[in-house]
Order: C-alpha cells, then structure tokens, then sequence
C-alpha cells in the first residue's frame, strides 16, 4: 500500500502513527526529543529557583502576580491538552471530520493562551517588573517566555497540519503527524503545570 | 622470553624519575614544597594517590608490554586464535582491586575535605566567648583586575599586592571579587579558591604557613588580559615583626598639601589620591599604597625599583595589558619626583 | 525518477543536498578535519609563546582569544563532527541498515554544525575572537568587550543544535532500524557507544542550549542573569556549564572506546574479551557521566559536603573504565597481533590513556585538586584523555575504516611515521605539564616570569608540539598520495569481523542488496567461520525504498546563519541587524514550513536496476 494513500475504514491499521518504519521512527524520534525538552526545560526552572528571590530593582513577586488571570490561563491550556486527546481518540478511529474539529477547538485554546499571556507580560511591564529590572524579571520572561514560545510554535505547526490536509483523509503519511502534534503539546501543558507550581503558586507565597 | 623481563625494568627507572621530580621547583611557589598546613595537607594526599596510581599503572604496563611481545603475529602462522568470551574470576578480580584502591584513596579525602574547610563554628567562634578570643585572625582578600586588595578588619590596616601574614598562626580568609571571578592561589602555602563577584558568595579558607620567607601568590582563573601577570607576594614574618607591621600602618597619616611637602606629593595628591589611599586618606578604586616603598614588587612583578615605577606610572598599559589605570603623560621631571615620593612611603620611618 | 541517477554522481549540487549517511560522514570529516588543523595552528601558536619565558610573540587579549578557540575548535569543531563522521560512516553499516532513521534531519544535523563553526571562526576576521576561555565563565564572558563572546554564543548554539539532532537520529536509528538478528547483545561495540553517546548528547546538550541563551540574553538583551549587582549569580553558569561539560567529556571518548574494541579485537583476530562486561561498562560510564559536574568546580566554594561527594563518585568512574582497559589487553591476550597503523593507534591509546585516567583519579581528590585546578596539572591530564585518549583514537579510526569510506588504503608506511612522530610529540608535550602545574603553573597564562624555573619544561613541551605537527602533516600528506596513487582494495581488506566488512566496495548507494541475516556477536565473522562466502540475507532481492535528496537542510541553517549575525551586531548594527534577524529566521521558519507541507515519500530503486544477487565482499 502507498503511504499517501487515503486509507479506508477496512484497511486501517490499528495504530496509523506507528504502522510503517517511517511512522515508528518518527514517533520514538519525537519521544526522545521531548526527553531533550525536559532538560532544557530543566534547565530553565533550575535557574529560575535560584533567581527568583533576586528582584534587582523590579517589584516582588508576590506584588505582582495576579492569580485569576492565571488560573484562566491554566483552564484553558489543561483543556486544549483534554480536546487533543478527543482529536486523538477521533485519528484512532478514522474519524477525520470530528479529529479535524477537535484540533481546530485546540488550536483557539492555544492563541487565547497566547493572548492572554501577553496581556498579563504588558501588564507586569507597566508595574515595573521587566527583562532588566533584575535577576527575577530576566529568569521569569525567560522561563515562561520560552512556555509561550512553545505555545505558538505548536499553533503555527498545528494551523500548517489543517491546512495542509483540509480535503484529504487520514493516511499512513500524515497520521503520524497528527499523532506527534498531540503529544508535543500534552508536553506543553505538563510544562505549564510545572511554571503555575512553581513560578505562581511559589511566588505568591514568597 | 627475555626481552620483556628487561623492559619490564624500565618501569622502576621511570618511576625513581617521577620521585626525582616531585622535589623540583621554586620552593616560593612549588606545590611539591608546602610551607604551609594546607599545602602540607594536599601534598599527603597527592603522594598517597600518586602511589595508588603507580601500582596501578605498573601492573598495566608490565601486562600490556607483555602481550604486545608474547602475542604478535608470527611470519607464516595463520592459525586462528581461541575466540575466548571472557573470563568471570578475571573480570571481578580487576572490577574489585580498584574498589579496594579507591576505598584506600576516598577515605583521606574526604576527611581532608572537611578538615581544609572553615565550618561556620570555627570562623565566628560560637565555640563560646574564650574560643572566640582565640578565633584567627581574618583578612578580607578582594580581587580586582588585575591587583589584589587586602583588608585586617580587625587590625584596621588596608594593604594591596602584598599580603603579611604571621609564621605558625592561622589566618582565616574571606574571599571576594569586585569585577569578575578570579581565584586565589599561594601554591606552597595553601591550595586555590575562587573569589566571587557579589556579597552573596563570599569564600572562606584559612592560611597556616610554618616558615619565614616571601612566597608568591597568583590568579588562578582566566579573568581577562593581563590574567597571567596577577601575581601577588606573601610575606610569612614572625609574630612580632607583624605585629610593628601593623602598628606602622595604623599611624601612618596623609599630610595635606602645604608649602612645605615635596613636587611629588603634590603630583600624587593632585592625580593620584582619588583612587590609591596613602594612610587615612584616598580612594579605593586603585591599590591602596600606604607603605609601597617597602613593597618587594611594583605592580606584583616588576622588580622594585625607581626605573620600574616610572615605566609602570608613564605606560601602565604595556606592563598589565587591560588594566584599568589611565595613561598619566607626565613630563620626566614630574615622573622623577612622584616616583621619589612613591618610594619614600615606607611605613618603617 | 531522476534523484535514483543523481544519486552516484558528485556534483556540488550533490554533495549539498545529499541526506545519503555515507556523503554526510565524509562531509563531516572534511570539515572536521579542517577544524581540526585550524585549531591545531593556534595550538602551535600557544606553545610557541610559551616557549620560553617573557617571550612577547603573543600577549595579552590575543592569547585569550587563541587559546579559547583552540579548545573551543577542538571539542565542538573538531572532535565531536570527527566522532559524527565515523558514526555517520559506520552505524548503518554496522547494524545492517540501508540508511540512518531521519536521513533528512541528518543533512540538517551537518549543516547546522558547518554553518555554526563558519559563523565562529569568522569571529577573527570581524574585530577579534572570543577571549574568556572555551567554558566562557561569568561575568568575564558577559562583560567581555567586542562581539567575540556573540560570536562564540550564537556560532556554537547553532553547531549545538546540529549535535543535538544528530544524536537523536543515531538513537532512533539504532533503536528501529537493526537488521533481523541484530539484537542489542550482539551489536558490535561501536555501535554500542555511538548508542550511549547519543543518549549523552540528547539529555546534555540542551543544558548548554539554555546556558547559551541565558549568556546571549545577557550580552544581547542586557538581561541580569549572571551580574551580581542586580541580584544574578555567575555560579549558575558554572553548573549549567559544566552539566553539560562533563557528560560532554564521555561523549568524546566512548566512541574512542568504541573504535579501540573494534580495532584491538580485529587485529588480534579476537573476539572482544568480555563484550558484556563492556557493554555494561560503558553504560555505566555514560550514567555517572552525570553525577560528577561539580567536581570541575571543587574551588568555586560549594562546601566540604558537596566536594566530598562529588569527589567519591568522580572516583567510581574508575572502575568501569578500568574494566575496559583490562577487557582490551585480555582480548590482545592470546590474539595474533598485527600490527597496522590502525592497531598501532589502538595499542599506544590504551597506555596513554590509563596515564590520563590515574590523574584523573588523583584530580578526584578534592583537596589536592585545590592545587591541581586550574593549573598546568589539569591541562596535562585533559590533553592526555582527549589527544592521548580520543584523538589516538580517531586516527585509529581513520586508518581502520579510511577503506570502507573511501574505498582506498591509507599508505602504512607513512602511517607509522605519522604514529610515531604524534606519539612521541604527544608524551614530549603533554607529560612536563604535569610538573608545570605543580610546580606553581598556572593554566591560561601567556607568560611567566624568568627567575620561576618553568623555562625547561616548557621548552620541551614545544618541542614535543612540533613533533605532533610533523605527524598531522605526514598525516594530510598521506591522504593527498592515497587519493592521487593509491589503488581501491577489496571490500574486507582487513579480515574484517563485523557487517561493514560484508559489502562491496565501493559501497553499494543502497548499502546491503538484501538485508542481511545476523547470528550472532561479529556477524560477518560468524559466516566466515561457518565457511560461508557471504552473509546470509534475510529477505530476497525487491525494490529498494530510499530517501529523496534536499537543498532544504542548507537553506534552513543559511538562515539560522543569518540570523545569527543580525543577533551579534543587534546592539551596534541598527536595523541592518534586525532586517537579519528577520530575514534568518523567516528563512529557516520558511523551510520547516516548506518541509511540513511537500509530501516527501522517497523514491524506489527498481529490482530490474539491481545486481541479480549480492556479490558482497571477498570473503
């Protein structure tokens, strides 16, 4: 069989992500990779726990961080992972309308994300706390900096993957795609569990 | 069969070599020489480990020499050797030697560790109000490109490039940077220890030097152009010697500029006295030059000398590339008479 | 299809676009190799100043900046693409497979790397080269005036990511795509490495990443992270530094390890001694790998707790390394020992690195590393396990597998110059540093005074580079005849006992015309053994599925290139450097772009275009 071929609910394998060498290749490849993640990211909470008492100039944390807004942002990324893993339940049955419906629904979660991280970094930055007002301002736009990042690369990727597929079916090509989007971003929500713990709830506490 | 017993004697030879070396060097800045408890310390174990490994390498050496003789491939044998998997007593055998080796080795380790550190109960003499009486002295040793201050709170006394201590004492040591890391190292005395930029991560050690005499300190982390010419001089005098040293810096005075003080004076108070102290008055951006004329060094490594002052004030910057004193254009009769007044500033009058 | 008739010619469109693991490897060698004499220049340059005491032949800053890029060119220029070269040439073949798991990220791996050392080494010729040492240590590295340190952040950042994509594709590699029968039990010890190797890579090398990002932001973006007067702390440079920096260490030297199992045990017509126990080793080795930063960092002051901990695992490291060392002389042990220039190599590696590995040790204790550290002592045992340990090794290496890469023999005569003169000049220079450090030396000096009694031995130490050069020389040399003289060999010409030995040569685009069969440790010796005259295949002969060529790879790293230089000049170059910025990263956002959407399903080579059967080598 072609892996560009759309398949049909009587050839479909039961895991099209990993059903050819190239799928089973990318699918470990991409674990491995969110393992190098896990240390860069790591590496980033290391730094900011070491930092994050060192206000330099910039206003404390626990004057600034405002928890609502917060606890908003954290709903809905924690959804967008839950309607990641409907659009996969969905792949898994070769149910690409609905799939497709999922992966939209996450991909407006994700930019809300984004649109309210922003807002809250303009908000901080007019209450004095930015990049160069000392060592706790340079560590937190750096750490939850390089989370937004993340953010908005996978809704870049994400948008490029409807695009590119609207019209065609799941095949053994493309499935594995959907397949890595959904896990990279499961890892992006368990990175945000970790920076409401330990950036927010910590800092509030002082 | 023969051969290799006799490169097996080279082994000995090579190693009376190593033992013939350990004395080498300048006993004024040799760590095979220690002068000092610290440097005593880490010599013990150097030698401890030193003895470990050389059993070590001899065994291997002594095996390897033989194999490569033994097992070469003759001209016309083909055969093919027995394809041997391995053998389990042999690989426990080399797997636990080490392990004992090691054991050998950790141990003084790690109680030399403990015992080079300064725990906090022994610098702030918690030990109670009589331990504390006796608790060392401490110096404060900033390190600045490319210079070294050194600061006896206790005593009052700021001197730079060349650190007093007491023979048979021991002195703690507070080390700081004002600029980026450099790292203190007497190698005959004590080991190094980095000064870090920053109030937060002051490093403490302590000297215990057991003989008189002039030893040379250095900068031990890269910190910049002139890295390799941070140089300072210690100066291990007995108890009594360092007590009229600091006496002789405590009294030590500026005398404003009046009618009556030397061209020289009023050069350096003119140019030179916002950034070097001289007794109660100066700045602190340069050394502190109280006493300069008994200095055994201009800028920890010229030699100490009128000529040398004067090519060190006219182009600081071709002694210690990168350092941070501004080029002065004296004319040669100001340059004269400032170094004659540099060279008068001696705590002994 | 047109790419299965571009796929043996040798065009510069070619060699651009190849993801072809053989084209790759020799990519990687040739400029490894350049960076390789580049960084051995400088080295010279450092040893002829230090020839003798006072001497003014290069002072101050400059020397900073040559001796950080000798280290830095070394480990990140020089040995790692060497190591990436061998793994690239060598794995598949090993392992029996047509090509590595991500062919296309393999190209980008090399470019990424190539476009980043370029973007370093340009650093001399646009106002002056890093000067705050290969570990760049805050705040010297954050404060250090001109664009060196931009240069050695955003050039290595770049070459890092390359690293770090290479080691994930080799880890995939040889996690999926073994040939039938390969079970991990019966790789051959190379593989083996380049196996833990990579998973070294891939959970250190993003620790650097951050550092780098960290170091930029404060040089680029006047972030606070390392100064001290706006609450930073430089020591977190050192920690993230050397959680990089010491499993970088293992990274260099397993594979090293690896090319010594292979070399030993074939020139002494051997089965490795011990291969689990080796196995096992190396396995260990890679994971204490990453309990032992701190011991680079004994004199930072992070008290006697920390340092006696560090210090007693830094010593268990020993006792697997010793393990090897003993499975090596035992599997020469009894052997029929040839001695090529290859095994020459091999055998003078295992003396010279149990000399690094007992300094080791002795650095291990924590308190008389308070004299070695940071002195001479130091630079004498890292040359040691790198040159003594890892470069012995890749010469190995070199001479070892220089016939399956390039289907010519290295001249052995000129190769056992070429040892001799290495050899010798490698003990002539590095040993006397051993008793310049402890005799008061310390390192990364440019000079030091007359009366100090350090003008002998470092002297000799001079004398000892220029023999290493005139080896390097006889070295280059020997290449240029084998490629102008030399006549191709067969595709075993070493009696070979692994599956790299198994094919013709030269080797076939396709690698293996059928998958072969494996039955057992040294596969090919196994069926030597049997009296079989080639492996057993384990599927018949059909059409071979292959990966498209791509010019995106160099693009994609062009652009990150680009970028790159927008962020050295960020702070001086105005909006020219944000135009770079912009247009580097759109290039390389473009490509990702481009490659997500163009369906890329390879191409087949048809079984009427194939041999009838598979000739394999003569065995």
């Amino acid at each position: 069989m072609n892996v560009g071929e759309r398949l049909t609910d009587q050839n479909f394998p039961e895991s099209p992500e990993k059903a050819t060498l190239e799928g089973k290749n990318k699918f470990l490849g991409f674990w491995l990779f969110l393992g190098g993640e896990t240390v860069l990211f790591a590496t980033l909470f290391g730094t900011y726990l070491g930092l994050r008492n060192s206000f330099g100039k910039g206003p404390e944390a626990s004057e600034i961080f405002q928890l609502p807004m917060v606890f908003a942002a954290t709903i809905i990324l924690l959804t967008s992972s839950l309607t990641s893993v409907y659009a996969v339940l969905a792949l898994k049955e070769n149910r690409v309308k609905a799939m497709r419906g999922w992966l939209f629904v996450t991909l407006l979660l994700g930019l809300s994300f984004l649109g309210l991280e922003i807002y809250e970094f303009i908000h901080y930055v007019h209450e004095g706390h930015t990049f160069t007002s000392g060592a706790f301002g340079s560590a937190f736009y750096t750490l939850v900096g390089f989370h937004g990042g993340h953010v908005l690369f996978g809704c870049l990727w994400l948008s490029t993957l409807l695009i590119r597929n609207s019209g065609r079916g799941l095949t053994l090509y493309n499935s594995p795609k959907y397949y890595l989007f959904a896990l990279y971003w499961h890892f992006v929500d368990v990175v945000w569990v970790f920076i409401f713990t330990v950036v927010y709830l910590l800092g509030k506490v002082g | 069969m023969k051969r290799w017993l006799r490169l097996g004697r080279i082994v000995p030879i090579f190693g009376l070599m190593l033992l013939g070396l350990m004395g080498c060097g300048n006993p004024q800045m040799s760590a095979l020489q220690p002068q000092g408890k610290g440097a005593e310390a880490a010599y013990d174990l150097m030698i401890l480990s030193l003895v470990v490994m050389v059993v070590v390498l001899v065994i291997v050496f002594l095996l390897f020499t033989y194999v490569l003789i033994k097992f070469r491939k003759r001209k016309g044998d083909d055969s093919i050797p027995e394809q041997v998997e391995g053998n389990h007593m042999l690989e426990l055998l080399w797997t636990g030697i080490p392990i004992v080796l090691l054991i050998i080795l950790a141990v003084p380790t790690v109680m030399t560790t403990f015992d080079l550190a300064v725990t906090e109960k022994a610098a702030s003499g918690e030990e109670g109000e009589e331990a504390k009486k006796d608790a060392p002295m401490t110096v404060k040793v900033t390190a600045h490109q490319f210079w070294w201050e050194f600061e006896y709170p206790e005593l009052g006394v700021v001197t730079a490039q060349e650190l007093y201590l007491p023979v048979d004492t021991r002195t703690n040591v507070e080390l700081s940077s004002a600029d980026v890391i450099h790292s203190f190292w007497i190698p005959s005395i004590s080991g190094k220890m980095d000064t870090n930029p920053g109030d937060k991560l002051v490093n403490k050690m302590w000297l215990h030097p057991e003989e008189i005499g002039t030893f040379q300190g250095a900068c031990a982390e890269l910190c910049g152009d002139a890295h390799a010419l941070m140089y300072f001089q210690v100066k291990v005098v007995s108890q009594e010697k360092f007590d009229a040293w600091v006496e002789s810096m405590k009294t030590v005075k500026f005398a404003d500029a009046s009618s009556d003080v030397s061209e020289g004076q009023k050069i350096f108070e003119n140019n030179c006295l916002q950034c070097h102290a001289v007794g109660d008055k100066g700045g602190k951006v340069g050394p502190a030059l109280t006493g300069f004329g008994d200095n055994e060094k201009v800028a920890g490594i010229l030699d100490h000398n009128k000529e040398n002052i004067m090519k060190w004030i006219n182009n600081p910057h071709d002694v210690k590339p990168g350092n941070n004193m501004p080029d002065f254009n004296f004319d040669d009769a100001q340059l004269d008479a400032l170094s004659d007044y540099l060279l008068g500033l001696e705590t002994a009058k | 299809m047109s790419n299965a008739h571009a796929a043996n010619k040798s065009s510069l469109w070619d060699w651009l676009t190849t993801v072809d693991h053989k084209k790759i490897g020799i990519l990687y060698l040739i400029s490894g190799g350049f960076f390789f004499l580049i960084g051995g220049l400088e080295a010279l340059l450092i040893r002829i100043q230090l020839m003798k005491p006072e001497n003014t032949f290069l002072t101050g800053d400059l020397y900073n900046q040559v001796l950080t890029m000798h280290g830095t060119t070394m480990i990140f220029l020089a040995a790692m693409p060497i190591i990436f070269a061998f793994m690239n040439a060598v794995v598949p073949l090993q392992i029996g497979a047509r090509d590595v798991a991500f062919p296309f990220l393999n190209s980008l791996g090399f470019w990424l790397f190539f476009f980043g050392g370029v973007l370093l080494n340009l650093s001399w010729f646009l106002g002056g080269a890093p000067d705050a040492g290969w570990t760049a240590y805050a705040p010297l590295s954050t404060t250090s005036s001109g664009s060196g340190l931009d240069f050695y952040v955003l050039g290595l950042q770049i070459a890092g990511a390359g690293t770090l994509i290479g080691g994930i594709n080799f880890l995939v590699t040889i996690i999926n795509m073994r040939a039938p029968g390969m079970t991990f039990m019966r790789m051959p010890l190379f593989t083996w490495t380049a196996f833990i190797t990579s998973g070294l890579i891939l959970f250190a090398f993003p620790a650097l990443t951050i550092g780098f990002f960290l170091l930029m932001f404060d040089r680029v973006f006047e972030a606070n992270f390392f100064d001290a007067s706006m609450g930073g702390n430089p020591i977190i440079w050192e920690h993230i530094f050397w959680i990089f920096g010491h499993p970088e260490v293992y990274i260099l030297i397993l594979p090293a390890f690896g090319i010594i199992s292979e070399v030993v045990s074939t020139f002494s017509k051997k089965r490795l001694f011990g291969y689990s126990a080796m196995v096992f080793a190396t396995v260990l080795i890679g994971f204490l790998g990453f309990m032992v930063w701190a011991h680079h960092m004994f004199t930072v002051g992070l008290g006697p707790v920390a340092n006696s901990i560090f210090a007693v695992a830094t010593m268990a490291i020993a006792i697997p390394t010793g393990v090897k060392i003993f499975n090596w002389v035992f599997t020469l042990w009894g052997g029929q020992i040839r001695f090529t220039t290859a095994n020459l190599f091999a055998v003078g590696f295992i003396p010279t690195f149990v000399m690094g590995g007992v300094t080791g040790v002795m650095l291990a204790a924590a308190p008389a590393d308070y004299q070695y550290h940071d002195s001479y002592f130091v630079v004498a045992h890292f040359h040691y396990v790198i040159v003594g340990g890892l470069v012995l090794g890749l010469f190995a290496g070199l001479y070892y597998w220089y016939p399956r890469m390039f289907g010519k023999m290295l001249n052995e005569t000129i190769g056992k110059w070429n040892f001799w003169t290495f050899f010798i000049g490698f003990h002539l220079t590095f040993f006397p540093q051993h008793f310049l450090g402890l005799m008061g030396m310390p390192r990364r000096y440019f000079t030091y005074p007359e009366g100090f009694g350090l003008g002998s031995m470092n002297f000799i130490s001079t004398i000892g580079a220029f023999f290493m050069t005139i080896g390097t020389i006889l070295f280059v040399y020997n290449i240029i005849i084998t490629h102008a003289k030399g006549k191709m060999v067969s595709g075993d010409p070493w009696d070979g006992r692994t599956l790299e030995w198994a094919i013709p040569n030269p080797t076939p685009h396709y690698n293996f015309l059928q998958t072969p069969l494996v039955r057992g440790l040294d596969a090919l010796w196994i069926e030597k053994m049997a009296g079989n005259k080639k492996m057993t295949p384990a599927e018949p002969v059909g059409d071979i599925h292959m990966p498209n060529n791509s010019i995106l790879p160099f693009i994609m790293s062009l652009g990150f290139f680009i970028a790159g230089f927008g962020f050295i000049y960020f702070n001086k170059g105005g909006a020219l450097a944000l135009v770079a910025i912009i247009v580097g990263l759109g290039i390389g956002l473009v490509c990702m772009f481009l490659r997500s959407w163009i369906d890329d399903h390879g191409y087949h080579i048809h079984k009427k275009d194939l041999p009838k059967e598979d000739k394999g080598a003569d065995l």
